[in-house]
């Protein structure tokens, strides 16, 4: 963690518990906090997967069943779309981290915006032609699982956006401060968590899917 | 829909009264009543007397450590009132001639408020109270690691508990019990608020508590004063380590599927519905993935607890400080590998249930553990039966008892005969009772000083202590008896006469339990008028073993002056062996505290109102009321002028005056602990000798 801060040039590496509650390192303190919470966020995909893992197993009931409903056209390119943002999000924070200026790093965390955008596009296409062909959350506990389950993966994906936007205004109006560059710090692990889940979700979801 | 979504006269608390007057609708009026003049009451003397500022400025506002613990802990109070009034009401129900005075919805609407509320509203906030009060003492901290989420945790908690009390007056609760199961819960057989109320206001104070355990884990991991490496921790903060590490995990899976419960109910989802491909026996998986080490989340806290009060009043050094350790990360550990013995007759495989059967048999062995570290404590020490010592002396009697049946409980072949038996509402009840509240009754009354400069009342304090230990098992034990004779639990009413006599003892039961916590209302005031007899303002009142004991009584807002180098398990014990009554300075130095801001409090009332729009259907004012929240945490994002400063001449003055109380106040020895002359500073041996 103290690595990490460091390069930020927030506060200079101590040992922790230096004596006053503010003598140690902040930043490093505030990144290992969003890792907890990280962790307790993948608690949710994950029980929302384990239960999508039932539901395409038991709840076809009369909807159509993973294979009749998934092909892997679109999520593959919705797949590269993400895992593109997500090396992106790597060079911008990796260049934040040896010192490049505030607007490359808005340049390379716009870029990774337009493809979580992309991302998030081509997911509410597809939402929307199942949903006109009638297959709706509502028709069984297969649909039911699979759009909750890639719905919050996407409401993750739009808040991570929002939460980018609002950073680039403020890194604008508060400066290329290392109260932002932290916050920014937050979002990458965010993003990266997201990539992670995408995977794990697209192997179970698409790929078995359409194998089953 | 209108404007005011499902909302309509017939949810106002006395209208049913007026449609159909009967005994069931006067009680469920009269409550009401009572919640909207209570109200009125406190609305009215804070004003007459002025206090609105001050509550705003030094309460609400706060980032103090302290005064949040306090907060949750005024917040438990309340509910544990309405809890056992409720538990009263039940009993009553129960001994009347069949078929009581509450209607059978009635009587499932108490049971379910009765579990949620001793759960979610009275045991977390206490324990998550206790711990911030404690914990951050303890360890030579001077805050949590993040003040402000802090602040969020406990407002939405208070968020969490205003919607259930708002059910009394506005709409009615559910009756599906504490644990809500569909398909019973779901939008064909519970089509009214209830169940939304069940979800939104768990929803809030469940976010609270996971981010209450992110807080609690940082701060123990980053916090400690230098020295202290986790293996001098005292145990109260190990205890507090792995309830906040069940907190981070275990809340997650409560807020999943009452999020997929909330998602059938009003989008026509299928997760837990019975067609359509619906699982509901999913729902009792994911809700007891959380409720389970939820269990632990109550109880380990409470262990740590003992393991301090017991050693103060035996005058000894904790019993194997080691194996406690490891046995309180072993329960934590287990606590994830036994929640299928809540629903053994669900229908998996013989296999799968002995497994688990095993695993929860298993709990018993680290648990043992500790019941033998604390006799060994005892063993041969001069014990002093305080209130708080007495509430763990009695825990100890009480909580082998509750174990040993749910090691009968643990074994898949009794459950299927026990289970939904009142032998099972005897069993956990003799777990929670003695493990979390007499817990933290003792906490309350060892630990009160750091936070008032006072103690409690000693009489009343012992007075409600037997109070509560005979009320229990006057009131518990005789259900583990007609359980066994094959009573149900959440029955209306009996109509079996074997069963009168033992539910008529148990009412005696519940009402010595009202009396026990009357002693405590009774004990509270008497201190108050008394505080000037109880001040001990020296600090160490009863000659206490952990660093929170070396500060003065009440503990300045900044806690530390100095932040102590620590050495070993005990500084403070080594400290006063070496003569010392004031931890010797190391340097002082300018230190920064949060500054205070009611953003916390808003953020969450805000949350608080969207819900209310979730429960009732008022979309529109969800929706606003979700953006107004996020508008307000962008606010604070851009508020780079947090924290106050308090300069280390500042300090140095505090610590002067500190040492000059102590050097001042005279020694008591210990046969005066309880007596007025106490203040704060009790002789060693070898002076008493």
């Amino acid at each position: 963690m103290s690595a990490t801060a460091t390069n930020l040039g927030a506060a200079a590496p101590s040992d922790h518990g230096a004596g006053s509650s503010h003598g140690h390192d902040k930043t490093g303190t505030v990144i290992f906090g969003f890792w907890i919470f990280l962790m307790s966020d993948l608690i949710a995909f994950s029980l929302f997967l384990a239960t999508y893992a039932d539901a395409e197993w038991h709840g076809i009931a009369n909807g159509p069943s993973p294979h009749e409903l998934f092909s892997l056209g679109l999520p593959t390119i919705e797949t590269m779309s993400l895992l593109i943002s997500t090396f992106t999000f790597g060079i911008c924070t990796l260049g934040m981290k040896y010192g490049a200026s505030m607007e490359r790093t808005i340049k390379w965390l716009v870029i990774t915006l337009i493809f979580g955008a992309i991302f998030l596009g081509i997911e509410l296409y597809e939402f929307h032609e199942f949903w006109s062909e009638g297959n709706t959350p509502q028709v069984s506990g297969f649909l039911t699982a699979y759009y909750s389950l890639v719905g919050l993966h996407g409401l993750h994906v739009t808040s991570g956006i929002i939460w980018g936007i609002l950073l680039i205004v403020q890194m604008k109006t508060m400066g290329y401060s290392d109260l932002v560059k932290s916050r920014l710090m937050r979002l990458g692990l965010f993003w990266h968590m997201l990539d992670i889940v995408w995977i794990a979700l697209f192997t179970k979801i698409y790929l078995m899917g359409v194998l089953s | 829909m209108s404007i005011l979504g499902s909302l309509n006269w017939d949810d106002i608390f006395i209208v049913p009264w007026f449609k159909e007057p009967s005994t069931s609708t006067a009680i469920a009026a009269g409550a009401g009543g009572i919640v909207v003049l209570g109200a009125l009451a406190v609305l009215v003397l804070l004003t007459v007397k002025g206090w609105w500022k001050p509550l705003y400025k030094e309460w609400i506002t706060s980032l103090d450590h302290k005064k949040i613990g306090v907060i949750y802990i005024v917040l438990a109070a309340i509910m544990l009132i309405r809890g056992v009034l409720e538990a009263v009401v039940m009993r009553a129900q129960q001994v009347a001639p069949a078929p009581g005075f509450l209607s059978v919805e009635h009587h499932a609407e108490l049971f379910s408020t009765h579990g949620t509320i001793m759960i979610f509203f009275v045991a977390m906030p206490l324990l998550i109270g206790l711990i911030n009060v404690v914990m951050p003492l303890q360890i030579g901290a001077r805050d949590m690691e993040f003040p402000f989420m802090n602040a969020i945790s406990l407002w939405l908690s208070v968020g969490g508990a205003a919607l259930v009390m708002a059910s009394l007056v506005i709409g009615k609760f559910e009756t599906g019990g504490w644990t809500a199961y569909p398909p019973y819960t779901g939008a064909q057989l519970s089509p009214n608020e209830g169940v939304d109320y069940w979800i939104w206001s768990l929803m809030l104070t469940g976010i609270g508590t996971t981010l209450s355990g992110i807080n609690f884990a940082v701060t123990i991991y980053k916090q400690r004063a230098p020295g202290m490496t986790l293996m001098k921790m005292p145990i109260f903060a190990w205890t507090t380590l792995c309830t906040a590490i069940l907190m981070i995990f275990a809340m997650m899976p409560l807020a999943v599927c009452s999020l997929m419960l909330a998602l059938d109910r009003h989008a026509g989802f299928h997760f837990f519905t019975a067609d359509a491909g619906g699982n509901m026996m999913n729902f009792a998986n994911l809700f007891w993935l959380f409720g389970h080490p939820e269990v632990y989340i109550l109880i380990l806290p409470a262990f740590g607890v003992f393991s301090h009060v017991i050693p103060t009043f035996s005058g000894k050094k904790l019993y194997g400080y080691t194996s406690l350790v490891w046995a309180t990360i072993a329960i934590a550990v287990l606590s994830f590998t036994v929640w299928v013995h809540h629903f053994f007759t669900m229908g998996q495989t013989a296999h799968l249930n002995a497994i688990f059967g095993i695993a929860t048999i298993t709990i018993g062995v680290p648990t043992g553990v500790k019941v033998y570290n604390w006799m060994l404590t005892m063993w041969r020490g001069k014990l002093r039966f305080s209130t708080a010592m007495l509430f763990s002396a009695g825990f100890m009697f009480t909580f082998v008892i509750g174990g040993i049946t749910g090691v009968m409980l643990a074994n898949p072949v009794i459950s299927f005969a026990a289970h939904n038996s009142l032998f099972l509402v005897a069993h956990f009840h003799n777990m929670l009772i003695p493990g979390l509240l007499f817990g933290m009754f003792a906490g309350i009354n060892y630990w009160f000083p750091l936070c008032f400069g006072f103690r409690l009342d000693e009489k009343w304090g012992v007075r409600s202590f037997w109070c509560w230990m005979i009320g229990f098992y006057l009131t518990f034990m005789p259900l583990y008896a007609i359980g066994l004779m094959g009573a149900p639990r959440r029955m209306a009413f009996f109509t079996d006469p074997a069963y009168m006599p033992w539910l008529i003892i148990s009412m005696i039961g519940a009402l010595t339990v009202l009396a026990g916590l009357t002693c405590q209302v009774i004990q509270m005031y008497v201190s108050v008028k008394n505080r000037e007899d109880l001040m001990v303002p020296a600090g160490d009142p009863w000659d206490g073993r952990g660093l929170e004991w070396s500060l003065g009584c009440p503990v300045p807002e900044h806690d530390f002056t100095t932040i102590p180098h620590i050495t070993s398990r005990e500084p403070w014990v080594d400290a006063k062996a070496s003569g010392l009554r004031v931890m010797e300075p190391t340097e002082f130095v300018d230190i920064e505290l949060p500054k205070n801001t009611g953003m916390g409090f808003w953020v969450a009332m805000v949350a608080t109102v969207g819900a209310f729009g979730m429960i009732f259907q008022m979309w529109w004012l969800a929706a606003l009321c979700w953006v107004g929240m996020w508008v307000l945490v962008l606010v604070r994002s851009y508020n780079t002028d947090w924290e106050h400063h308090i300069s280390a001449q500042e300090l140095r003055a505090d610590y002067e005056r500190h040492k000059h109380v102590v050097e001042t106040t005279p020694k008591v020895s210990l046969d005066d602990e309880f007596t007025s002359k106490n203040r704060g500073l009790i002789m060693d041996m070898e002076e008493a000798v």
